[in-house]
């Protein structure tokens, strides 16, 4: 007889430390992606009980109750009761409870005990709460509710083959619970969850000593911001600093390969499309793994630790005076990395008025794929001087890059909540969570993740565009004796020819205009763009071994220069926020929206910056 | 007294909350955090130094940020001694 895998749901409030039970049982056997119609994350890993059958195990959005008020926790709803459009209903539960939680927790549970379905209780993180002075009573709990309990720890790997075994058992005898709780509303099942909870606490002391202390300090109304500031500070020192070396060996192990593949490639079109076109192109953009990964690693400890909600609280009066919470502060961060993952964790912000506004300001963020253009231009225009004991002119300039992005942002979510995304105040309810030391391999996994995403984007998209670029830079080739160079004659000039008038009164010329077409695919294109247009035109060996900043210094003005910078700030040169912006919010009308205010501002401070810097002789 | 004016670390009963200052939404994710009539709660932090919004309220074994505006809406009464 032939069986269908079982499907096995975790389930459980958030911080309830259901990740790590999945990461846990699962191992690295992870599959991400979306469900269909929503833009909710389906996460799900691959099991194994004792004697090797599989199962299939996702992860749910944590939840208070199934009457959901996110579209995560509607999903949730949504597939335990069998109503989630591609997914079947779960064959079993895994409630995640927080042992030092318990009184809270258990009410969510006792919700979902009365769906029927065979369950399993994970009483997780039992070493915390002993640590907080609670000890727990699992065989009380396991009579209370009628299902197992089984205590684990799951970032130590406790109590999961105990897990896996009665998870076995319900799920072969079809066991539900048997305790029939007929509680109709929360109200009622709060009192019975602290009945329950009372029951099963065999001592207690009050106490949250750690969390006490550090809260203490990092919420205290001067030194709390104070850290956070200072956290943020070394955050981007070491985006910057830390990365160097790792992006200095990507880079010249690049130049290495384009050597060899010079070497041992015939000259011709075939060696052109390999070294000027891929490994020139993808090479460029590679660069920016270690800072992408150094970002996310600082944002995922501290979503780890417990530390990001305190950084939310922190932020939220900042933030309410824009019209936003202290929500919108996570996705924002994150989106300095990549507006994408920013967009996509917008889904926890309730209040619908308050996401939109921040998935179409998440883009003004600086993310690291705009890092290359500034860079590069950067290093190029701006002289390398001293304007103050250790900071130097070129990274001022960077920082105020990013400043002027923020302050945009902020300008357009005010004008964005009275107008658009008009509505009443929102709130900022969080929950937040006990501090705790994050696993390393959890940290690993996450990193892993991230950093897999970007390679297979720079393998993929930015793969093709820059293959397509250079073949429309290369073809028709320029008849001998003309005075066009390579790129003015070819097909891609002729586009940018046709750009050319719209981008010509705020200083950009029909090089840039070719660059910012294929940046459209990813901003870090416009690099390599402009390094595959000037490696074709480059006529002999001396200007093919001159480095981008070089090739630029000599061809553009500062003011244009500093215009290009301006342009990047604002403009919208990433089709991918694009297409998440179509799906996280379901229409057209919001991606359109976006593109049309992004590149209006961008024209805008690209132009009074040209005319600014022309104006004063620049 | 309103959730608002109670001093920092001192225990306290909810007695009443006014629904009807609250958002809908908001007020459902209130009573999903347990915050309701009948709960004790003290609180841990008040914000940062301009406005001191929002506060960090605890309940039970539990930490919820909540914004001032919407504390106001919480009507507090000394707790019951303890049995």
């Amino acid at each position: 007889m032939t069986r269908h895998q079982p499907l096995i749901a975790l389930v459980g409030n958030p911080n309830a430390g259901k990740s790590a039970l999945f990461n846990a049982l699962t191992g690295a056997r992870q599959k991400i992606a979306n469900y269909p119609g929503v833009t909710v994350e389906r996460k799900s890993g691959r099991f194994a009980f004792a004697d090797g059958r599989p199962a299939e195990l996702i992860d749910l959005p944590g939840s208070y109750s199934l009457d959901p008020t996110s579209p995560d926790e509607a999903v949730t709803r949504d597939v335990v009761v069998g109503r989630q459009a591609g997914e079947r209903q779960p064959d079993a539960l895994v409630i995640v409870l927080d042992s030092a939680n318990l009184d809270q927790h258990l009410v969510f549970a006792l919700e979902l005990l009365q769906l029927g379905l065979p369950t399993v209780i994970a009483l997780n993180m039992v070493d915390l709460a002993e640590r907080d002075g609670l000890t727990l009573d699992a065989t009380r709990l396991a009579a209370d509710l009628g299902v197992p309990v089984i205590p684990t720890v799951a970032v130590r790997r406790r109590g999961l083959t105990e897990l896996a075994a009665a998870l076995d058992a319900v799920i072969l005898a079809k066991q539900v619970p048997h305790a029939p709780l007929g509680e109709p509303d929360m109200r009622a099942r709060r009192r019975r969850a602290e009945h329950i909870a009372t029951a099963a606490i065999v001592s207690q002391t009050q106490s949250r000593r750690w969390t006490d202390r550090a809260d203490a300090l990092l919420l205290h109304p001067f030194a709390g911001p104070l850290i956070l500031f200072a956290l943020l500070f070394v955050i981007f020192q070491a985006v910057f600093s830390w990365a160097t070396p790792f992006a200095d060996a990507l880079e010249a192990g690049a130049g290495a390969l384009g050597e060899f593949a010079t070497a041992v490639i015939p000259e011709g079109f075939f060696r052109s499309l390999v070294v000027d076109g891929a490994i020139a192109g993808v090479g460029s953009v590679v660069v920016f793994l270690p800072q992408i990964v150094i970002l996310f690693f600082f944002i995922l400890m501290m979503e780890a630790t417990g530390y990001m909600a305190r950084a939310a609280f922190i932020m939220d009066r900042l933030m309410a005076s824009v019209g936003l919470s202290g929500r919108s502060f996570i996705p924002l961060l994150s989106s300095f990395a990549c507006a994408i993952p920013g967009i996509m964790a917008t889904r926890s912000i309730s209040d619908e008025k308050d996401r939109l506004t921040t998935i179409l300001i998440a883009p003004l963020m600086t993310c690291s794929a705009r890092l290359p253009v500034y860079t590069v231009i950067i290093a190029a225009f701006i002289p390398e001087i001293a304007v103050g004991p250790g900071i130097g002119l070129q990274g001022l300039v960077l920082f105020g890059l990013y400043v002027f992005g923020i302050i945009g942002a902020m300008v357009v979510a005010l004008v964005l909540r009275s107008t658009v995304a008009k509505g009443g105040a929102s709130g900022f309810l969080m929950e937040m969570p006990k501090y705790q030391m994050p696993r390393l391999a959890d940290l690993a996994l996450g990193l892993w993740q991230r950093a897999w995403l970007f390679l297979r984007r720079a393998g993929t998209i930015i793969f093709a565009v820059t293959i397509g670029l250079w073949l429309l830079l290369s073809y028709p080739q320029v008849p001998p004796g003309s005075s066009m160079s390579q790129s003015e004659y070819s097909a891609a000039g002729r586009i940018a020819g046709v750009l050319e008038p719209v981008v010509a009164p705020i200083g950009f010329s029909r090089d840039i205009a070719l660059a910012l077409i294929p940046a459209m695919a990813a901003r870090e294109v416009a690099v390599s763009a402009l390094a595959t247009t000037y490696a074709i035109d480059a006529t002999d060996e001396d200007e093919q071994a001159q480095a981008l900043g070089e090739r630029l210094a000599g061809r553009w003005s500062l003011p244009t220069a500093l215009a290009f910078l301006a342009w990047f700030v604002f403009a919208p040169q990433c089709i991918s926020t694009i297409a998440v912006t179509r799906r996280e919010t379901n229409s057209w009308k919001w991606p359109m929206f976006m593109v049309g205010y992004l590149f209006g501002l961008a024209w805008i401070a690209a132009g009074i910056t040209f005319w600014t810097a022309t104006a004063f002789g620049l | 007294m309103l959730l608002d004016q109670l001093p920092t670390g001192q225990r306290a009963e909810i007695a009443a909350i006014d629904w009807s200052i609250l958002p809908p939404d908001e007020g459902k994710r209130l009573r999903a955090l347990g915050v309701d009539e009948g709960a004790i709660v003290s609180i841990r932090q008040r914000g940062i130094f301009f406005g001191r919004d929002p506060i960090a309220l605890d309940i039970g074994r539990m930490t919820v940020a909540i914004r001032r505006v919407h504390a106001r809406a919480i009507t507090l009464r000394a707790p019951e001694p303890a049995e």
